[in-house]
């Protein structure tokens, strides 16, 4: 059992050590992508498992249940792993073009697997130390991602990313102590058996909110997300892209693992704190990407305003509304990822994210126009693709427990996000290009122009299936949804026979 | 012991909030370095204290004998001084890098990532430097 959860745990890192040795080389990037291939192999293989079995657990080093550190795998930890695997393969291919040999001298493989590692780790574990730890791991790893290379923006993009996570990392462990303090155990589903008998369940609310905080600054939530925007448009596209699909995102499962099986006891204070949280972040991050005029800028923005339609899910806690949310992640990760990725290809062949300064996409590369307007209309949630289905599932939560408010606020925001995607494709794709230069694909190297294209057209194709096929993508979040709502079969998975 | 170690933690958080919400941002690592012990001791006071019983297991038993601390919170609390420790380790080489090549520690004159507005900006602020680059003496 613990086998397929241990493996894509372990090979990110056996990956890293491996790229880190080679990185003087060529094998180092080819050893990085064969890896990130690998696990998704086994993500897949744990996928499966999972479908089978419904919960995996397993104790490590067989020190039963609230005593070792458990890995668990629901159907939420299942589909966390096989997206991160997608896109950490897809990310890889993209960097043997995208990133330099000085870079990878100087170590990128190596701390973008340890990421990788992390991120998978966070999803895995069901202890909340571990949790921590994995945070820890994951963020030192995009530490050094972003400011890889040195340039002058990097580093004061960092100052701002690494204060501000250091907060939250701080809030965090303080939360861990006292949610120890009460309940005498680290392990997630004992904590959430313990729980409802502690005697003083205002300081539970209290604590549930310290976790809020510190989680709402790793997922960028109104009003701790400051610290996004000013970095995620600094490092490498290639790092961008990765942050950007996978790093908040940690923060989101964290913040349905925890609001879902442990602090599930006083759901009318902490998850309405959570609505009007969720409705100020998808109207702040929209309004703050229309005032933008940086494709990647703009795009980070975005990430801030996606980011509240999970929350949105999650805040309204109906079964449909998880499933939303669900649905909503996945969908994601896969567009936002891509939308980074497609920018880094807009700056090598027109020479900027500038808007005012590029142009003429369409006319000369009308390839990667077509690859732009697929994950770029899902985001906005355009029918027939993915976004479209994952904001109809969550608006229909939304009036289905007469939520006008979040509701409209939802529909408003998409249509501003098509205005902030139809200025990209106007100003990128349409105009002619301000200095007159025809941007074309061919002045990359075939090799090139295969790493960089593959995994986007790769990811457009994944936001074309769910969009076209989205009926087990829904049956899957609606299972997903109805483990968190009913938290006995991950309790039982983990606990044995005590729960 | 728990209300002075309570004391302590509030000395040490009050003093670390204040240093942190300085502009130098050297201020602020002072201020990470005494919140994060104060996180320290917090998680060490939350494992309940119990004094002059070290948890060791007398030879040729399998269990403590009689009352003894509770060793978890004292693992996790070192886990978190070597996380803490690498952590601040990196703060410091960035602020130190930011110092070398942005010219300053306040975190208001720090507007390359977003500048305010491209007429306002400094022209030593945009020209953008490589890490291997040393600035001018």
């Amino acid at each position: 059992m613990s086998w397929y959860l241990a493996t894509p745990l372990v090979l990110p890192f056996l990956t890293a050590v491996l790229s880190f040795l080679m990185r003087f080389g060529v094998w180092g990037r080819w050893i990085s992508v064969g890896g990130n291939a690998l696990l998704l192999i086994a993500a897949t293989l744990l996928m499966v498992e999972v479908l089978g079995a419904g919960v995996v657990a397993g104790q490590m080093g067989s020190w039963a249940a609230p005593f070792g550190i458990t890995l668990v795998a629901d159907y939420l930890s299942a589909v966390m792993v096989v997206i991160t695997a997608i896109t950490a393969l897809a990310v890889s291919i993209y960097a043997l073009a995208d990133i330099d040999a000085r870079k990878e001298h100087l170590g990128y493989h190596a701390l973008f697997n340890v990421l990788i590692g992390g991120v998978i780790g966070a999803f895995l574990t069901g202890d909340l130390f571990n949790l921590y730890v994995w945070f820890e791991v994951m963020l030192i790893s995009s530490f050094g991602l972003l400011v890889l290379g040195g340039s002058r923006a990097q580093i004061d993009g960092g100052v701002r990313y690494v204060v501000l996570n250091l907060i939250s990392t701080i809030l965090f462990l303080t939360s861990i102590g006292l949610l120890y303090g009460m309940t005498g155990t680290l392990n997630m589903a004992d904590i959430a058996r313990v729980l409802p008998s502690v005697e003083n369940q205002p300081l539970v609310t209290v604590i549930a909110m310290m976790f809020m905080v510190a989680f709402g600054v790793k997922a960028a939530v109104f009003p701790l997300f400051f610290w996004l925007p000013a970095a995620y448009h600094t490092p490498a596209f290639s790092v961008s892209a990765v942050f950007a699909g996978l790093l908040t995102k940690v923060g989101v499962y964290a913040l349905i693992r925890m609001f879902t099986l442990i602090f599930d006891h006083d759901v009318g204070f902490t998850h309405q704190i959570l609505l009007w949280v969720a409705a100020l972040t998808m109207i702040t991050g929209v309004l703050g990407a229309a005032a933008q005029n940086d494709i990647r800028k703009i795009l980070s923005f975005h990430i801030v305003s996606q980011i509240g339609y999970m929350i949105m899910g999650l805040a309204l806690m109906t079964p449909l509304a998880l499933v939303g949310a669900v649905f909503y992640l996945v969908h994601h990760i896969i567009v936002k990822a891509n939308l980074f990725l497609i920018a880094g290809v807009v700056e090598r062949t027109t020479g900027s994210t500038d808007l005012s300064k590029i142009g003429g996409l369409y006319r000369t590369a009308p390839l990667l126009a077509i690859l732009f307007f697929v994950p770029a209309f899902s985001l906005a949630g355009f029918p027939p693709l993915s976004g479209f289905w994952a904001k109809y599932v969550l608006i229909t939560a939304a009036l289905e427990t007469h939520g006008w408010i979040i509701a409209a606020v939802a529909l408003l925001v998409g249509l501003l996000t098509i205005f902030s995607m139809t200025k990209i494709w106007a100003e990128a794709f349409w105009k002619h290009h301000p200095a007159g230069i025809d941007p074309k694909l061919t002045t990359l190297s075939p090799a090139e122009r295969r790493a960089l294209l593959l995994p986007i057209a790769a990811l457009a194709g994944l936001t074309l299936i769910i969009g076209f096929f989205p009926q087990p993508f829904i049956s899957f979040a609606e299972t997903a949804a109805e483990q968190l709502l009913d938290p006995s079969a991950y309790l039982t998975a983990v606990l044995g026979g005590q729960a | 012991m728990e209300a002075l170690l309570a004391l302590t933690i509030g000395v040490l958080v009050a003093t670390a909030v204040y240093l942190m919400l300085a502009r130098n941002v050297l201020r602020f690592i002072f201020g990470l370095v005494l919140i994060s012990n104060a996180a320290n001791l917090t998680i060490f006071v939350a494992g309940r204290l119990t004094a002059g019983a070290p948890p060791l297991i007398p030879e040729g038993a399998k269990a403590p004998v009689g009352e003894v601390a509770n060793a978890l919170p004292q693992a996790l609390v070192l886990t978190a001084i070597v996380i803490g420790f690498g952590l601040f380790a990196f703060a410091l080489v960035l602020m130190f890098r930011a110092y070398t090549h942005l010219g300053t520690l306040y975190s208001d004159d720090m507007q390359v990532a977003e500048p305010r507005s491209t007429a306002s900006t400094p022209s030593h602020l945009t020209k953008d430097t490589q890490m291997t680059e040393r600035p001018a003496e």
